[in-house]
């Protein structure tokens, strides 16, 4: 286990270093903090604390940003390393090709914690100074911040994919920023556009949930937009939920596939390659 | 004889070993076996399959066919590598960790202490750069870090490829006599380059690689004796009578004239006693004799031909 950790505290040491973690901070509470301060000024709701407004701002933030981050952390770990050299250098150490990858991603989730917990902590503490909000809506916001992390997770995993199936880091640069476009963008256009066309009602509410399933970043939208009665209603997303294939289990579930799956994978690929 | 053979455990086995890419043979068809302690140098054209064989010595690749045993194990299989140490020939660490960060890095990766660390710095002379920037070292700081963590914890077997390109000639003297070091007591190095005249007095054997065969190995005197190759003598006179040298030799010597006071001639080496003799009669104008035996240079040129494909 010992050279996980040690993998893990390098890319750590290497993100403070090169001021990664100080720039995912910066980026994040400084958009959330913006995305507040806008929230705070009066609207024509009544129902909705201000908690909840900035909940679902910062989940439509959250969506474009995070898997950006992580990715842009992720999709050159191996590829890079292999164009510098040090790849070579690091598989001759007794260290095993599956815990690099774990090292990694450890190292790398825990930069991408350290960077939500601080960026999206600074609004949770202007808001908890104020007293705003119930129980519920602080559930609501720290599964936000969970699930933040998690769908960061999750493009870390695929930038790994990405680094590993390819051998030249512009390579990886370019399918990521692509992957990165298709699914927090193109897909829900192509969804829409479906759905637009789709005069003879063919796709079915059921098969619109398994659409759904199969983008992370729509899952993560559900469950957050979707969670409580309040961010529904704030949201504008009722209506989408009424089928139990995207009850807030499941979606966690999905998201968790989501993780795993590339991961594992990343791993597989990486083992079978030869340098 | 016995006795010695008995000493000469091999540290690397290599049988039948292919390695094939999509177009050609990297390695092809190679038997060569490193004995512990011994010192190797691999030499060949560029993309004569030196990185390759020294990948498949470290599991990085695997072979087509043939078995690779380093330390009785499968180098692809296993990952026991702590008693293994390389050096790429191109590595760029990361340039925002310093040097002293990243030798910890390499040293906690092999369970070392930090003790080490301090020792392999000291040793390199990086004692002084290392809580600097890797951004800002030099080509040889650079060099010497790389040296620094394959000399971690005292490893069994060095891979060294192209050590000393790019390195200045006092640095490149520091780096064989710590490599000389590792050597005295006990470690085996196995070193690939191009820099032939500074490892043919430095090295126990010589392996010489084409098109990913292995055209000839053996000591430098070995590959003399098989390639056969005439010595040379230069002969220096007093000023204007080199032809006092011509005429006491067989007319048709083929003859290099480098100035009025020094001649230079190929010469067989079952012939070469008798044409000292001829020299040593000739009464008086002779200033010196030289005899240059073939050098790796040349050695290299004659087995592996002068053609440099890729």
């Amino acid at each position: 286990m010992k050279p996980v950790l040690v993998m893990a505290l390098a890319e750590i040491q290497e993100g403070i270093r090169n001021r990664w973690v100080v720039a995912c901070i910066l980026l994040l509470s400084i958009l959330a903090v913006s995305l507040t301060l806008l929230g705070s000024t009066p609207i024509g709701i009544t129902k909705a604390s201000l908690l909840s407004v900035t909940m679902v701002s910062l989940t439509s933030l959250s969506i474009y940003l995070i898997p950006l981050i992580a990715l842009m952390l992720a999709f050159d770990t191996i590829v890079g390393e292999y164009e510098r050299g040090t790849l070579l250098l690091l598989l001759t150490y007794p260290v095993r090709r599956w815990q690099i990858i774990i090292g990694k991603f450890l190292g790398h989730l825990s930069i991408l914690a350290i960077a939500i917990l601080l960026g999206y902590g600074v609004v949770a503490l202007y808001f908890a100074f104020d007293g705003v909000g119930t129980a519920q809506e602080w559930q609501d916001y720290f599964l936000m911040m969970a699930s933040s992390l998690l769908l960061g997770a999750i493009f870390i995993a695929l930038g790994y994919l990405v680094s590993v199936v390819v051998q030249q880091r512009s390579t990886a640069t370019g399918v990521s920023l692509g992957l990165w476009l298709f699914i927090v963008v193109f897909y829900d256009l192509i969804l829409l556009g479906m759905l637009l066309a789709d005069k003879s009602h063919v796709i079915q509410s059921k098969l619109l949930a398994v659409l759904i399933l199969f983008n992370p970043a729509d899952v993560y939208r559900l469950f957050n937009l979707t969670g409580s009665e309040l961010a529904t209603l704030v949201s504008g997303m009722s209506g989408v939920t009424q089928t139990d294939l995207l009850a807030p289990l499941t979606l966690i579930m999905t998201l968790l596939l989501w993780l795993l799956v590339p991961l594992m994978l990343s791993i597989y690929i990486f083992q079978k390659r030869e340098i | 004889m016995v006795a010695v053979d008995q000493i000469k455990e091999p540290i690397i086995t290599l049988r039948n070993v292919s390695k094939h890419y999509r177009n050609h043979y990297a390695v092809d068809s190679l038997d060569l076996c490193i004995n512990k302690g011994e010192s190797l140098a691999l030499i060949g054209h560029n993309g004569a399959g030196k990185t390759t064989l020294l990948k498949l010595i470290l599991g990085l690749t695997r072979s087509d066919t043939g078995s690779i045993k380093v330390n009785g194990q499968e180098p692809w299989q296993t990952s026991d590598r702590k008693s293994i140490a390389f050096l790429p020939e191109i590595v760029s660490f990361p340039n925002s960790m310093t040097g002293k960060e990243l030798i910890k890095f390499y040293a906690r990766l092999k369970n070392l202490p930090e003790s080490e660390c301090n020792k392999q710095l000291e040793l390199v002379g990086l004692t002084d750069a290392a809580s600097r920037k890797v951004g800002t070292y030099s080509k040889g700081m650079r060099q010497r870090l790389g040296l620094a963590q394959a000399l971690l914890g005292e490893p069994e077997l060095i891979l060294l490829d192209e050590p000393t390109s790019g390195l200045d000639p006092s640095l490149r003297k520091k780096f064989y006599n710590i490599i000389e070091d590792c050597k005295s007591t006990g470690t085996t190095i196995l070193i690939s380059s191009h820099a032939l005249s500074e490892i043919e007095t430095r090295i126990d054997r010589i392996a010489i690689l084409k098109r990913g065969r292995l055209v000839i190995h053996g000591t430098l005197d070995e590959l003399r004796a098989a390639a056969n190759l005439p010595v040379q003598i230069r002969v220096s006179t007093v000023t204007g009578q080199t032809p006092i040298v011509s005429d006491a030799l067989k007319p048709e010597t083929p003859f290099r004239k480098f100035n009025d006071h020094c001649i230079e001639f190929d010469c067989h080496q079952d012939e070469k006693l008798h044409v000292l003799k001829n020299l040593s009669r000739i009464p008086s104008g002779v200033t010196d004799i030289e005899i240059l035996p073939p050098r790796l240079d040349d050695l290299y040129i004659h087995f592996a031909g002068e053609e440099s494909d890729l």
